[in-house]
């Protein structure tokens, strides 16, 4: 049961978004958020739909899955879009003593509702075709600069590499765990909030310990292999850019182009 | 009536995904009541699955599994009733240790069984006396306790529930020669003082054949058999063909039946070994 949360929701390929220079794919895609919201009219949204559409359809990611990664912000979705719906004034198309609707506040509920799922939609896509461990990498490499302002990047990136490599492992052993109680009788699934809280009990502490406990075998082990922080440190795998990540950041640009092009040539929704 | 019987028993992790896998395969079995079993297979051959049956942690994919006759899974409000009939030591068990003194910890099994106050009292002195450990030990924190000590107390936990049939995954993982042999021998003694069910997996061939009667093959998933120790050994090339270790006697035996020596091949202990070469001599004396 525990085995099916999947944490990171990396989607093993061999696509070209899969090969994709994690650090260009993180750019990429914050140019693309960028792009929905410089769209201010219908079109522009459409080609963010587009987008969309044909960057999943390259990546093999199967299109159930974007409803998928939606599901959690189902309620900020509906919240925003109802909100926007209200706080328009305009046209009245609909009014119920205080409480009125206008034709400006259905438009810009659905051009929001709309950018939000597509927000969601393209930054899952990044997380749906880069390993967590290609994420960190990038992470800390397009954070370097801040090295100079003394912001303990490598050490961040470190941390997260870490904390990502021991969810797995934390997983197992709380389902070992978890299985060993209850071959003596612990009952974690009935009873109320106070004794379910106090079934948990046998369940943490053992947890707690064996992490220390790796927590300590980890960092002795690192030491015994001279780490000593990111000065000075080479990598294993070396990010390199090469020419599919020049086509993809010039087809973004090209789409950003589009949407720019269509604010000026069709006049914005309100 | 058998202790433990499956039929068709097959399970089937992460179906439905890239990442299924059969881990059990149509497994038929009965193991009789008092018998003390060795469960034996290269890692990854399903004999972790195949126990965790036994108690429900594991629901079947398919087929069925008898405990005393009765339907595990018929009923599943009764599934903790089963869990304290059928005992499951896991791997490293001092893992599981959680509470601050180690008579509470042993006590944890007892009191979800509900047992009074008197009754826990001697569930747990008896299990702690089972496994060498002492009166000074009961009030010290099991943190506090060696390795091998951790491991006593956390068996102690499974036998003060006084199981039918109990079962220990690997029960001398990471323990010296002195802790294993230890640990072997007081579970023997159990066995034979209590006279209750007794599954002891492991990798050790030499180990299974010095303390069960009976022995559990598996291989790939599948039950490869269920026999007598002297019949598991007659197959034991078989056996070492699976990547299990077969005790250096029996490979002897094994070779000089294959130099066209007239042996059996069925030798895995000393004993038998003097016999059978003794036998042997004598019979090239007559000729």
């Amino acid at each position: 049961m525990l085995r099916d949360i999947t944490i990171g929701q990396y989607f093993p390929g061999k696509s070209v978004i899969h090969r994709l220079d994690s650090r260009v794919k993180i750019i990429l895609v914050v140019a693309y958020i960028v792009m929905l919201f410089l769209a201010t009219n219908p079109s522009g949204l459409a080609v963010g739909i587009l987008f969309l559409v044909l960057t999943y359809g390259i990546s093999g990611i199967p299109y159930k899955m974007i409803l998928k990664s939606l599901k959690p912000v189902v309620p900020i979705i509906l919240f925003t879009g109802v909100l926007n719906m209200f706080f328009m004034d305009g046209e009245i198309i609909f009014q119920w003593g205080f409480i009125k609707i206008a034709k400006e506040g259905v438009l810009l509920a659905i051009t929001m509702t709309i950018r939000i799922i597509c927000l969601i939609a393209g930054t899952s896509l990044l997380t749906y075709t880069t390993s967590p461990i290609a994420l960190t990498d990038a992470i800390e490499r397009l954070l370097s600069p801040l090295k100079r302002l003394k912001v303990p990047v490598h050490e961040l990136a470190m941390m997260m590499t870490i904390a990502l490599r021991f969810i797995p492992t934390l997983i197992e052993e709380t389902d070992k765990i978890m299985a060993a109680q209850k071959a003596r009788g612990a009952d974690l699934e009935s009873g109320n909030l106070m004794q379910r809280a106090k079934a948990l009990i046998p369940i943490l502490i053992p947890l707690f310990v064996s992490a220390f406990r790796r927590a300590d075998e980890l960092a002795l082990a690192m030491e015994c292999r001279c780490y000593h922080g990111g000065e000075g440190r080479t990598r294993m795998k070396q990010l390199h850019l090469r020419y599919y990540d020049f086509v993809a950041s010039g087809f973004v640009l090209a789409c950003i182009l589009a949407v720019v092009a269509i604010n000026l040539l069709v006049p914005p929704l309100f | 009536m058998p202790a433990i019987k499956t039929e068709h028993l097959s399970y089937v992790y992460s179906p439905g995904t890239p990442f299924e896998k059969t881990a059990v395969d149509d497994v038929n079995v009965e193991i009789e009541s008092g018998e003390f079993v060795g469960v034996i297979g290269h890692t990854g051959s399903g004999k972790s699955t195949l126990i965790q049956h036994f108690n429900g942690l594991l629901e079947p994919t398919a087929g069925k599994v008898y405990i005393d006759g009765e339907d595990l899974w018929a009923d599943k409000s009764r599934l903790r009733d089963f869990r304290f009939k059928v005992g499951l030591v896991f791997q490293y068990p001092e893992y599981q240790l959680f509470e601050d003194t180690v008579y509470k910890d042993i006590s944890f099994g007892p009191r979800n069984m509900g047992m009074s106050e008197e009754e826990i009292h001697k569930s747990v002195m008896d299990a702690a006396a089972f496994v060498g450990l002492k009166e000074k030990h009961m009030e010290k924190s099991p943190f506090e306790l060696s390795g091998g000590q951790k491991r006593r107390v956390a068996i102690a936990g499974v036998i003060a529930m006084n199981p039918k049939v109990l079962i220990l995954d690997e029960p001398t993982a990471g323990l010296d020669p002195k802790g294993r042999d230890r640990i072997l021998g007081q579970i023997r003694e159990y066995h034979q003082q209590v006279g209750n069910t007794v599954l002891l997996v492991s990798h050790s061939m030499e180990d299974i054949a010095r303390y069960s009667k009976k022995v559990l093959v598996m291989n790939q998933s599948r039950l490869f058999m269920y026999a007598d120790v002297a019949e598991v050994f007659e197959h034991a090339d078989q056996i070492a063909a699976m990547g299990l270790s077969v005790p250096q006697i029996t490979r002897i035996f094994h070779r000089l039946s294959a130099e066209g020596y007239p042996v059996r091949r069925n030798i895995y202990d000393m004993q038998r070994a003097k016999d059978e070469i003794l036998r042997l001599l004598s019979e090239r004396g007559k000729a």
